[in-house]
């Protein structure tokens, strides 16, 4: 019998600073085989642990599409992401995954993607961006808006300002407030970018949203107001987690559990089990 | 299923038979209360069906044990080491809660800790009368087809032995001499005036298939509100039910050469930081919404593993809680849309 909760040994190949306390860790499997063969779906997530400090969960920041490293973007919140923050370059740590049901690449294909998000959400989100400029031709247009606090609290700032001038992307980036006066972008909140994206067909659209639980209020409001189908509105969410398979009931919801039946769910879900935000 | 007949007095010299085939365990007094634990003499063991304090799970998932052992290099599992196990006197609403566990545990992601234990252990047991906290003929838990190895009925003159696996077979293998194959007209009818009696016994019903639209059209009822004001969010009623599955894990540093223990204890959604994320949000932080959720598994549904209500009507919660916030009280607020201020709602039964 394998033992699911065995962490695989990794190592940390880059670890830098994307905001004052968000780092990018790029991980590989010690096993090379196991890196290059490791597969996984956008919106799908990791457990990290850290022995003498524990494990939690970490949604892949990467694209399955480029296979070798799984690349992650952390804030320090808590006890593990402090333990994990201390760690350098090379050093070892241990994964297991990939958990959770991850977004619905297959149902998705041939749809537009409205693409929204708030903050950290990006951590999630970046792994279907990158996942549908790899493989551009199984959607149709590809939105992408963005709303961070100030531009220095924008995740992959640069390369989502790469994103501007392709063409094969719409890439709207805004923030709350920029005291720097040099933002080339919007400033505004995510929603008030909804009305510079045209034509939208809503019966032909998948919108992914991830962001802070407030924004979540307003952004779903707009969506249905465009008429994209409730269960074409996907969001992923948090929970806490000790076992990310299903077992230690942490993440419970009704009689769900965020690790097997999340942690991507439909805004149907959101209306049908009251708790999910 | 083949069905024998053991004497009355057989069923030591049966026990101390097959004790020499694995660890025996089984009831016994300690204090005021029955627990599952090992019999070395069995004079120890308590024959007659009891409910004990804590329920089965704690054999298969013990409240703390050690996941993995990290020694500053790498991870090691030590779950190949667990003694064959016999296990007397299990009743049927038990055995309900051991299959639950096995959808759970076994559900994608086969949890190891639990089905080693599982596959280490042969199960007898044992048909019990009700006792006036037991609900198990409304959660339809009183009657088991599967989940055991042998199952035992006392009709009195002699016990009915049902033989459920391969594994109870060779338990009887092992002192054939003791049983009696020929089941007579006669005794199906002692079978049957049993079941009648024990049928006639139950003090207290609840109509199982008629609560989960109760829990939907009560979710923003006032009796959760109310419920948790006399909560004292102890978590007992999490550690005595025999469906709660929830458990923590933390790493445990072992001073001196600096190795890991990974251990992993029984937690309950009624304490405060169950659903705490790092950073400080807490997905429940009102006591009626955890609450809320313990009675949602336990008369809604319980996971995808297994959508029906987990109940098994066991009675522990409402011999155990405090303030007697239990199955009985909640489904009586259900009806009735009042939480019984008087708190001794339910008699207390043993």
């Amino acid at each position: 019998m394998t033992n699911p909760y065995f962490p695989e040994p990794a190592r940390i190949v880059r670890k830098y600073e994307l905001t004052k306390d968000v780092r990018f860790f790029q991980v590989r499997f010690i096993d090379t085989e196991r890196a290059l063969s490791f597969d996984y779906k956008p919106g799908q997530f990791m457990m990290f642990s850290i022995p003498g400090t524990g494990e939690a969960p970490f949604s892949i920041s990467s694209t399955p599409s480029r296979p070798g490293l799984l690349e992650f973007c952390i804030r320090k919140t808590g006890r593990l992401t402090e333990a994990l923050f201390r760690l350098k370059e090379n050093d070892e740590i241990g994964i297991r995954g990939p958990y959770g049901n991850g977004f619905p690449i297959d149902a998705m294909n041939g749809f537009d993607l409205f693409i929204i998000i708030g903050g950290l959400g990006a951590a999630p989100l970046r792994s279907l961006i990158l996942y549908s400029l790899d493989n551009r031709e199984q959607f149709g247009r590809v939105h992408l808006l963005y709303g961070a606090k100030t531009p220095a609290d924008m995740l992959f700032r640069e390369e989502f300002l790469e994103l501007i001038d392709r063409e094969d992307v719409e890439c709207l980036l805004t923030v709350d407030k920029d005291n720097s006066g040099k933002w080339p972008c919007y400033t505004g909140l995510v929603t008030s970018l909804f009305n510079r994206i045209e034509d939208i067909k809503p019966e032909n659209t998948y919108a992914c949203v991830c962001g802070p639980p407030i924004m979540y209020k307003f952004v779903l409001n707009e969506l249905v107001k465009l008429n994209i189908p409730k269960h074409q509105i996907l969001m992923t969410l948090e929970r806490r987690m000790k076992c990310g398979i299903g077992k230690c009931g942490h993440c419970a919801i009704e009689d769900i559990y965020t690790c097997m039946d999340g942690p991507v769910f439909t805004y149907w879900d959101v209306l049908h089990m009251k708790e999910l935000i | 299923m083949r069905t024998l007949k053991l004497k009355k007095g057989n069923l030591d010299t049966f026990l101390a038979k097959i004790s020499e085939l694995g660890e025996l365990w089984g009831p016994r007094k300690k204090g005021e209360v029955y627990i599952y634990d090992r019999i070395d003499d069995l004079r120890d063991l308590v024959k007659e069906p009891v409910i004990t304090f804590l329920p089965i799970k704690k054999l298969f998932l013990p409240p703390r044990f050690q996941m993995l052992h990290y020694d500053g290099k790498i991870y090691e599992e030590n779950i190949n080491q667990f003694e064959q196990r016999i296990v007397y006197g299990v009743p049927p609403c038990e055995i309900h809660s051991l299959l639950i566990f096995d959808k759970l545990f076994g559900l994608k992601y086969k949890d190891p800790y639990y089905f080693k234990r599982r596959e280490k252990t042969i199960i007898i047991a044992l048909s019990c009368t009700p006792s006036s906290a037991c609900l198990c003929k409304s959660a339809r838990t009183h009657v088991i087809e599967e989940g055991f190895d042998l199952a035992i009925t006392d009709l009195n003159d002699f016990y009915l032995v049902w033989v459920g696996t391969s594994k109870g077979d060779d338990l009887i293998r092992a002192a054939p001499e003791l049983f009696d194959k020929n089941v007579t007209q006669e005794d199906i009818q002692k079978f049957i005036k049993w079941r009648e009696v024990r049928d006639g016994k139950f003090k207290k019903s609840i109509d199982f298939v008629t609560m989960p639209d109760l829990m939907d059209l009560n979710y923003n009822s006032h009796i959760w509100k109310e419920f948790a004001e006399k909560c004292l969010s102890c978590g007992a009623c999490s550690m005595v039910c025999p469906t709660c599955n929830c458990y923590d894990v933390i790493d445990e540093i072992e001073l001196g050469d600096n190795s890991v223990n990974r251990e992993r204890f029984w937690d309950s959604c009624m304490f405060k930081e169950y659903s705490m994320v790092a950073g400080g949000h807490n997905f429940r932080e009102a006591k009626a919404e955890r609450l809320k959720l313990w009675y949602t598994h336990k008369l809604k549904s319980f996971t995808d593993a297994y959508k029906k209500y987990s109940c098994v009507g066991c009675g522990r919660c409402v011999i155990t809680c405090p303030v007697d916030i239990n199955i009985l009280s909640v489904v009586e607020a259900l009806l009735t849309g009042k939480v019984d201020k008087d708190s001794l709602l339910t008699e207390k039964g043993k």
